[in-house]
């Protein structure tokens, strides 16, 4: 009798301490999340239509030429430093047979030129959104940003920020076999 | 020190704000006002913890436009908050609506609260009971043989005088 009410009393004694480590557990989830990764609502819907001139030929980029393949449309700039970070990323991703495609958000076209002449050219097209305009439909806000687009033209992932090797392996290869696999 | 002083208001009544200073020409009053609602209430991507209203960022200016241009064809107040929230998620409103996925950020504080008031009352009980606490009848026999020991004592000292 006398053992469980020492149990009792040594339990409540614990219990603010218990509250305090919940607290603790819960803030320091909150801080390791990053409040720049806001998920997109356009994830599971189709591409939304634009119309965009491509950089350094005639011709246009719409949402039609997306739908076929797997798509990788990233968007860069050249005044996006975090784009360097990424950019061999995007090229060896490129030389195994991704489509990659750029966006060319909110830059000129002699610079992003010049930029892809320097730290070499991985896109296939590169479209141009001078103004951004196209960008607000797709919900971009900063560079770089990258969609991966199935062949159905619907939007499967956005990675906010570089892509990099964990990105790669630990997200865009398992969803790139998906979508593989649901093609067949 | 008057130098001091004067450091200090120059500092102080310096003309600061340097938010974003393009004006726009309303058709109306009340398309100011919404325009103004709507501003504050959407939340800047890019620095997250402004409104597109006072943001300098060159998205939130785009934002700010695209606002506007709606509101010039005529579009309403939700149409226009709808438009933000397709393409950016319910992140960019300051006030989210309350959906089973924001229900913890909505009535938490007031759980929380009730929670609180709760305890409070029980520990106040708590005390409430010990202070009014029955005694034993070991006690009240202890109480009495006190209490006629007092009397006996006072009565002595009384039958001295």
């Amino acid at each position: 009798m006398t053992q469980k009410i020492n149990n009792q009393s040594l339990l409540k004694r614990l219990m603010p301490l218990i509250i305090f480590i919940m607290l603790v557990a819960i803030l320091a989830i909150g801080l390791t999340l990053n409040p720049r990764l806001v998920p997109s609502p356009l994830v599971g819907k189709p591409v939304p239509e634009f119309e965009l001139p491509l950089l350094n030929t005639s011709g246009k980029l719409t949402h039609e030429d997306l739908k076929g393949g797997i798509t990788l449309l990233n968007v860069f700039a050249s005044w996006c430093f975090a784009c360097r970070q990424e950019h061999e990323a995007i090229t060896q991703l490129s030389r195994n047979g991704l489509r990659v495609i750029g966006f060319n958000y909110k830059d000129e076209a002699k610079d992003a030129t010049a930029w892809l002449r320097q730290f070499g050219n991985p896109y296939q097209l590169v479209a141009q959104d001078l103004d951004g305009r196209v960008g607000i439909d797709w919900g971009v806000y900063g560079a770089p940003e990258t969609f991966v687009i199935d062949h159905n033209g619907i939007i499967r992932d956005k990675r906010i920020g570089p892509v990099d090797e964990e990105y790669i392996n630990e997200k865009l290869i398992p969803l790139v076999e998906q979508i593989r696999s649901e093609q067949a | 020190m008057r130098l001091v002083i004067f450091f200090v208001m120059a500092l102080v009544l310096s003309p600061v704000y340097a938010g974003p200073v393009v004006t726009y020409d309303f058709a109306s009053e009340e398309q100011e006002a919404l325009f103004n609602k709507l501003s504050n209430e959407l939340r800047c991507l890019v620095c997250q913890n402004q409104a597109i209203s006072d943001s300098n960022a060159d998205l939130a200016k785009d934002l700010r436009d695209e606002i506007y241009g709606m509101l010039q064809q005529g579009k309403s107040e939700e149409e226009i908050v709808e438009f933000m929230v397709v393409r950016y998620g319910d992140f960019v409103l300051y006030r989210p609506p309350i959906k089973p996925m924001t229900w913890l950020l909505w009535f938490g504080p007031v759980f929380a609260l009730l929670a609180g008031f709760y305890f409070v009352i029980r520990i106040i009980n708590k005390q409430k009971k010990a202070a009014t606490a029955e005694m034993s009848s070991e006690e009240i026999e202890r109480l009495k043989t006190l209490q006629s020991e007092a009397q006996a004592m006072k009565q002595a000292e009384d039958s001295k005088d």
